[in-house]
């Protein structure tokens, strides 16, 4: 088997805030493979964003490494230094953020902003340009000459966010952080930015880690899913496993919870009471234990460890084990 | 009875015409649900409607009172029948008062004072399920869902007969937004209330409407009740907007309508029918400016409206 392109294991991280010790990640672990697409499904608060800070070394000033590594391409990123860092960002692992209003400056025009991201690339100024339209017209964005001598305020939301994906990809980057891409999109532009990542995935062979809270998304654009839950991951598996054989009762509320699964009229929509843990208390157990209608008195006292439940389905719940005598 | 009855409302900002004459009724005791895509007018519309947007032509009726073209002063009564809920909970409320403050300020600017203001403040927070010693938190203290809740209290605390919600589960999580939605049909059970609600999320409205209608552009396209416009859709938007939400499920079959191009500007609209830019099954009859069709409660839009 080939190393993964990118691997997480055990990574903690904690915020010092004013109320004490915040951990915003717990022991996360899990692998991206060359030209996979992993999804990252959680509700707010899961600790998607640290994340990809983490994955980036993005974090900000307050945050505390605790434990854990991760490898990008067998290169241990957490002993990497500032410079190596920034040489592999955008480069080699690019982004796309969620509103692509904000991360397009808006002063400057989308050709320019589309050469500027050349800037290691040491090719005449002609050809970045050149190589500006081609990506444009990649991404679906036809008359690109035009276009390109425009501000981000001449183009439509859906278009900008087109715009983000072409210039994330402008580097040929080996692996796509795309962070709730669609979240700002109407349904209809949304599912023209899903088929277009699709297109490119195939065409650029990147991996790609899609971060959503929409689970109709995660389950058209992924092969595999990460659901995570108060900072922890508690189900990892393939879209199949996780949607067809979900094997933690988070994931099972999560998806009898969207509205997208209930086909008839419901007098009243299922819910999950009650709310995330307060994150800066030391926390026993299983972190989804308050909440859970299935849970035994072990869940109270020991924290359930991501076990392997067949091949490419891992899930942290004590349901799933024998139950021991004690 | 009707309620509101809305008929060819126009307004419009400068050159932009934002609605181009719409027409709807909400009855007494329904929830009629508003589904269209960013910038398709519904919210100016909802506006309009609270007296906070402005509307050149048409009427607003509600009980039979001709609301458009009212002023301030003479609008204030009329806004303890009709409240609206804002679409970001947590922006709509003022940083500086408490919840207690938030909730009971209709009563304070509709002179009702002469009342329990803690007490009601107690009662409202109960309503909406939220633990007293809430009165005394700031917006800033709040959850998404906790702000919405706030929100719909303040929303109901002068016992409106109509509540305008915008966008009412806009950024809250799945698990919290079935609690809201499951609230407001309580709600409108225990107090008789009618409902307005815009949205751009069609699996919720599945669950909350008994009609709805579909903007584009500013202008409905298609109306009709939730069943009939779910199962029956005429309109090609409707039928595109109704495919596109991804399922949760893998294998789901998608015999998607994917609409190419993006909505025209307001500034440039098509001429004839608005919507042949993007539709797949446009043909030359669609030069001209379709008429409004109804058969049997069902409207729609359209030349060749689909089967």
């Amino acid at each position: 088997m080939t190393t993964p392109l990118l691997q997480i294991d055990g990574v903690t991280i904690d915020y010092d805030t004013k109320k004490g010790n915040l951990r915003a990640l717990r022991d996360i672990s899990f692998d991206v493979n060359k030209g996979e697409i992993v999804g990252i499904v959680g509700e707010s608060g899961c600790g998607k964003s640290t994340l990809i800070s983490t994955i980036l070394q993005l974090l900000p000033q307050n945050a505390e490494w605790k434990k854990g590594a991760i490898h990008f391409k067998g290169k241990n990123l957490i002993a990497c230094n500032e410079k190596e860092m920034r040489d592999m960002r955008g480069k080699d692992i690019s982004v796309i953020f969620q509103d692509p209003m904000q991360s397009l400056n808006p002063v400057i025009t989308i050709g320019r902003q589309m050469v500027d991201i050349q800037h290691r690339s040491t090719s005449p100024y002609a050809e970045k340009w050149q190589k500006a339209i081609e990506m444009l017209s990649m991404v679906g964005i036809a008359d690109a000459e035009t276009r390109l001598k425009q501000h981000p305020f001449e183009f439509s939301g859906g278009m900008l966010q087109r715009i983000a994906i072409a210039m994330a990809l402008m580097s040929r980057p080996d692996l796509l952080i795309a962070d709730e891409p669609t979240t700002a999109l109407d349904a209809t532009l949304e599912v023209e930015i899903i088929k277009r990542l699709k297109d490119l995935h195939k065409e650029m062979e990147c991996s790609i880690l899609f971060i959503s809270h929409h689970l109709g998304v995660i389950a058209e654009l992924c092969q595999r899913v990460v659901v995570m839950y108060a900072g922890s991951v508690v189900e990892f598996g393939t879209v199949d496993e996780i949607f067809f054989n979900p094997k933690h009762p988070y994931t099972r509320r999560l998806i009898e919870c969207d509205p997208g699964h209930i086909k008839e009229r419901a007098k009243r929509l299922p819910t999950i009471p009650g709310e995330i843990p307060d994150l800066t208390e030391a926390l026993e157990g299983c972190i989804f234990q308050e909440r859970c209608s299935e849970s035994i008195a072990k869940c109270k006292t020991a924290t359930p460890p991501l076990v392997s439940l067949g091949q490419n389905h891992q899930a942290a719940c004590w349901l799933n084990h024998d139950q021991e005598p004690e | 009875m009707t309620l509101l009855s809305v008929s060819n409302l126009k307004t419009s900002y400068g050159k932009t015409t934002v609605l181009t004459g719409v027409s709807f009724h909400v009855d007494e005791g329904e929830t009629y649900a508003l589904v269209g895509e960013s910038g398709s007018g519904k919210t100016t519309l909802i506006r309009a409607i609270a007296g906070l947007a402005p509307a050149q032509e048409g009427s607003i009726l509600f009980q039979g009172h001709e609301l458009r073209g009212l002023s301030d002063r003479k609008m204030r009564p009329f806004r303890k029948d009709i409240s609206l809920m804002f679409q970001d909970p947590v922006g709509s409320l003022s940083p500086r008062l408490t919840v207690g403050g938030l909730i009971t300020e209709p009563y304070r600017i509709q002179g009702m004072t002469n009342r329990d203001l803690n007490a009601e403040a107690a009662r409202l927070l109960e309503m909406v399920g939220l633990p007293a010693d809430m009165a005394g938190r700031y917006p800033f203290q709040l959850s998404g869902g906790q702000a919405r809740r706030v929100g719909v209290a303040r929303a109901l605390a002068l016992e409106p007969k109509l509540l305008l919600a915008d966008e009412p589960t806009a950024g809250l999580d799945v698990s919290v937004q079935g609690e809201l939605l499951n609230l407001l049909n309580d709600l409108r059970d225990q107090l008789g209330l009618s409902m307005l609600i815009i949205t751009h999320n069609l699996n919720i409205v599945r669950h909350v409407s008994d009609r709805m209608g579909i903007m584009y552009l500013g202008q409905l396209v298609e109306e009709g009740t939730t069943e009939d416009v779910f199962h029956h859709s005429k309109h090609p938007y409707t039928r595109a907007l109704l495919s596109a939400s991804p399922k949760p499920d893998p294998h789901a079959k998608m015999d998607r309508i994917i609409l190419h191009g993006d909505p025209p500007s307001l500034l440039k609209r098509p001429s004839g029918c608005e919507f042949r830019s993007r539709c797949p099954f446009a043909k030359d009859i669609c030069k001209d400016t379709p008429e409004w069709n109804e058969t049997h409660g069902h409207s729609v839009r359209c030349f060749i409206p689909l089967r």
